[in-house]
């Protein structure tokens, strides 16, 4: 160091907003996309898809639209959050227009295309609109009520594929629980900030483990209740499990009192039990599950989840590349619940770790601004919302993998699916939203630039 | 509120390992044993991703692939299907494969590891090498030659290079077109199950797979062993044999067809095949002798590959001494493939020196560079050099003035040997037919091919008369093919 430098002042400090970043990450995610797409081409009819400059025009015109309406409206926001939704839709678009090849007859990408346009829509709707998370606060009730209705109603729609979480008006159709998602993260972000206190200090306390009181184990139970009765009514383990979890965690970061995660785990286990014991769709995704290879040894071939493990194993280290695998084989829902099977074999174990990262930098991004954050209701929002993607991977990736049983989800923005990847572009947008928040400088410290952490009573 | 974010955020942390964990146990611990899991398509896909390399008969290509646009892409096709079946054998995407196309698989279907120029390399980039090619040691004239001297009727020829063991010729009818159990579906399953029930069993290669009972040709055998053995001296002495022969320790009598076998001599007896005197010298030479005897020609071998497996020809080990006699003219448990009876022919014809017979000549990539070239080798010497003049004496004479003459070729050597089988309850099937021989161009230092002919219901009343009558001319029509007349 000079005697100059040293000397000279030091400079004015300054939050970065870091929009620069974003964008040239942004550019790297459209260019990995229109890579993969050309990749894919170039596999299967050694040529260029002649569409690639139009899918890559379009693609990027998403993302700069996307890009702007955070620049203008959250310029403090994390400037990952976007470049990696916009990276794994681009991947989920090139693995569908891929999985297409296949199927000749039945074109899903151009569908799933119209879909994220939507979804980008919404979330540029957002973030221009929601100026302040808090707001959302005031709608609790609201929020519980419109995703109780929106869960209910495809009770009364005829199940699909076993599972009655389809509304379907038509030849378009949609999961409405995958909104109700969002509804209820807001909805337990708004109780519990409300109540968190009288749900971690009161109750008897037996041994080590605090038990919450009947007056407040009231709202515990009644989401209990719905988790099974999505289960049960729905047969949908995946959404069940999700909510459940959801729920737990949540209910975790705001009191911290494990009497109540002990409760959950013990309520979900039986009811997980019970479920699994009896109902016939459920206790055969659990068979699977324990035995992947039963059909292979009776005679019948090898099912979904025995093809989706050959896909994995066939992936090996570095996968057989693009368009070069064989994940078709998997047959019904390779497009959606299975696709990263198709990630799996053709990207490899390498490629496969890759999302598998970005999809936790997406989570430890929520959770980092859940960190940074003041209002205890802006808090267990992000981390719900967060806690949210790292549930729904790690229940549908551990499915197709082997791990856990089965259940039917859509992997975020990688799966076919309109509902799902609507919602997920929403997800993103309220996380962009809570971090700008949380990395927006406070007029009144503003000059200092840091973000103090709330000193709050623990108990 | 922090402490549980955090605590949290392990949680999702654990999550993220038990993911990245599971994911590296499947694809790469369990990856191999899930790839190789029968119910995995990949593997079949693959194989017929690309076109599989072909068989070739005399410089040009016996088989073909079709692109038939579906998951499993390339089919075999076969260019004279019936004429080669037991040479190629099928390759079906529903029954597998059978013969060369089994045996020479990983040419044919580009895995094996010889044809990558660098293996390892290989391996990371996933690239497929094009299926080799496999160039056999058929005559296509001799092959043709066979299959139209059977003429439909049941039966088998096999013809091999004395000199070298390159197998020239082998044919079996009635026979059947191996494309027909290519692909898939439904036309495939029902030829399958069609040519499994056709009572003329198309499928059976009778010229490796099939064992005789060898008859007459056999006492060649016999010959072979009493020669090298000293129970017979001179070929042209008298045996000291009487005719008709009581079996030892029965009462059965063994008549001959001949006339005058009683005491005759061994040439004579050949010439006129002697059922009594080569009764008499096998039992003479004894079972242990016997035994060698016959190892040394390739009976009771299990493991003969050329490179398809070939049915092992029997001699029983353990036996009363009615049963050797019995045994030592062709008879009783004593069974052949008709390959087998052509290395006998060939054995005499080389000096004794048996070559180890193959199909193979060489295996290719599909550029036409040599993988691995297939040697001349010796299999056993089969009897001493100067037993084999003395036999091939004694062959020549069969073909100039014995049951063999339909065999002779004007201006060449021919040696040969007929033999009738007796089958069935109360010998109440039809008679197979047998011809062995071989044959030398009269410029030449070495034996240009032997042969054996058998020809199942062969229709004839004489015994000796119908391997002469019916499996002779085929073996004629071979070995000038061979010859090139």
């Amino acid at each position: 160091m000079t005697a100059t430098t040293a000397d000279a002042p030091p400079p004015e400090l300054r939050l970065p907003k870091r929009r620069g970043v974003e964008l040239l990450l942004l550019v790297g995610a459209v260019l990995i996309s229109v890579y993969g797409y050309a990749a894919v081409g170039l596999a299967r009819n050694d040529a260029v898809p002649p569409d690639v400059a139009g899918y890559g025009a379009g693609l990027g015109l998403l993302a700069l639209l996307a890009h702007l309406a955070v620049r203008f409206r959250a310029p403090y926001a994390d400037p990952l959050l976007l470049p990696i939704a916009v990276l794994l839709n681009g991947l989920g678009l090139v693995l569908i227009y891929r999985l297409d090849l296949e199927t000749p007859k039945d074109q899903a990408a151009p569908t799933q295309l119209i879909w994220s346009t939507l979804g980008v829509a919404l979330f540029i709707g957002v973030v221009v609109f929601l100026r302040d998370h808090r707001v959302l606060q005031r709608y609790a009730y609201l929020s519980v009520a419109t995703a109780l209705v929106l869960m209910i109603v495809p009770i009364f729609f005829p199940a699909v594929n076993g599972a009655k979480i389809w509304i379907r008006v038509g030849g378009f159709s949609f999961q409405p629980g995958e909104f109700a998602k969002i509804l209820l993260a807001v909805f337990f972000a708004a109780y519990l900030a409300a109540n968190r206190n009288a749900l971690a200090h009161t109750g008897r306390r037996i041994w080590k483990l605090q038990l919450p009181t009947g007056r407040v184990l009231g709202p515990i139970v009644a989401i209990w209740l719905l988790s099974v009765g999505v289960l049960v009514l729905e047969r949908d383990l995946g959404t069940s499990l999700l909510f459940f979890g959801l729920f737990v965690i949540m209910l975790y970061v705001a009191t911290g009192r494990t009497g109540w995660i002990a409760v959950g785990l013990l309520l979900a286990a039986v009811g997980a039990f019970v479920v699994g014991s009896f109902e016939p769709h459920v206790h055969s995704r659990v068979q699977d599950w324990l035995d992947p290879f039963a059909s292979i040894d009776a005679g019948r071939g090898p099912g979904q989840l025995a093809q989706s493990l050959f896909a994995f194993a066939a992936g090996g280290m570095l996968g057989t590349g693009l368009g070069l695998g064989h994940s078709i084989l998997i047959g019904f829902a390779a497009k959606s619940d299975f696709i990263l099977a198709t990630a799996g074999e053709e990207l490899g174990l390498t490629g496969l770790t890759a999302v598998f990262l970005l999809y936790a930098l997406l989570v430890a991004r929520g959770y980092r601004a859940g960190l940074a954050l003041r209002d205890p209701f802006g808090r267990l929002l992000s981390i719900g919302l967060a806690s949210i993607l790292a549930l729904q991977v790690f229940v549908i990736a551990g499915g197709v993998m082997g791990l856990i049983p089965l259940t039917g989800m859509a992997m975020p923005f990688l799966a076919q699916g309109g509902s799902s990847v609507v919602t997920n572009w929403i997800i993103v947008a309220l996380l962009i939203r809570v971090s700008d928040q949380a990395r927006r400088p406070r007029p009144d410290h503003v000059e200092t630039g840091v973000i103090a952490p709330m000193a709050e009573e623990e108990p | 509120m922090i402490r549980y974010i955090r605590r949290a955020a392990a949680l999702c942390l654990l999550l993220l390992v038990a993911l990245l964990l599971n994911a590296a146990r499947i694809q790469v611990l369990d990856a191999d044993s899930l790839d190789h899991n029968p119910a995995n398509r990949r593997l079949t896909i693959a194989r017929y991703s690309q076109p599989r390399g072909n068989i070739l008969v005399g410089g040009k290509s016996v088989t073909g692939t079709k692109d038939t646009g579906e998951q499993l892409k390339y089919e075999r096709t076969y260019t004279n299907g019936p004429l080669y079946a037991p040479v190629t054998g099928y390759a079906s995407q529903t029954y597998g494969t059978t013969l060369i196309e089994n045996a020479e698989d990983g040419i044919l279907s580009g895995t094996d590891s010889m044809l990558a120029p660098f293996p390892l390399w290989n391996e990371i980039t996933r690239s497929q090498q094009p299926g080799g090619n496999v160039v056999t040691t058929i005559k296509d004239s001799m092959q043709r030659a066979a299959y139209d001297g059977l003429g439909g009727r049941r039966g088998a020829v096999a013809a091999v290079e004395p000199s070298t063991g390159r197998i020239l010729a082998l044919v079996s009818t009635p026979s059947y077109d191996p494309g027909l159990l290519s692909g898939t579906g439904s036309s495939v399953t029902d030829a399958w199950q069609q040519l499994n029930a056709a009572k003329s069993q198309p499928m059976l290669n009778r010229a490796i797979r099939q064992t005789y009972p060898p008859g007459s040709t056999f006492k060649i055998v016999t010959a072979a062993a009493a020669l090298d053995a000293d129970v017979v001296t001179d070929p042209d002495n008298e045996t000291d044999t009487p005719s008709p022969y009581v079996l030892p320790g029965t009462s059965t009598t063994l008549p001959n067809e001949a006339e005058g076998c009683e005491n005759t001599s061994l040439a004579e007896a050949i010439r006129v095949s002697c059922n009594t005197v080569m009764a008499e010298l096998g039992v003479r030479v004894g079972l242990k002798g016997m035994v060698d005897a016959v190892r040394k020609f390739g009976f009771n071998d299990t493991g003969l590959k050329i490179p398809s497996g070939v049915a092992k020809s029997n001699f029983d080990t353990e036996m009363s001494d009615d049963q050797l006699a019995l045994s030592s003219i062709g008879q009783f448990d004593t069974t052949a493939t008709p390959l087998q009876m052509a290395m006998v022919a060939s054995a005499v014809a080389n000096g004794g020196d048996l070559k180890y017979p193959y199909l193979v000549d060489r295996t290719t990539t599909r550029s036409g560079s040599t993988v691995h070239r297939n040697g001349s080798h010796t299999y056993h010497q089969a009897m001493s050099p100067r037993t084999a003049v003395q036999l091939r004496r004694m062959m020549v004479d069969v073909v100039e003035q014995g049951t063999g003459s339909n065999a002779a070729i004007d201006g060449v050597k021919v040696g040969g040997k007929t033999g009738t089988a007796q089958h069935g309850i109360d010998n109440s099937g039809r008679p197979y037919a047998w011809f062995i021989s071989w044959a030398q161009a009269p410029d030449s230092a070495q034996p240009a091919v032997a042969v054996a002919v058998v020809v199942e219901d062969a229709a004839a009343n004489r015994a000796d008369i119908s391997g002469g009558g019916s499996a002779a001319p085929i073996a004629r029509s071979v070995m000038q093919a061979a010859l090139g007349k």
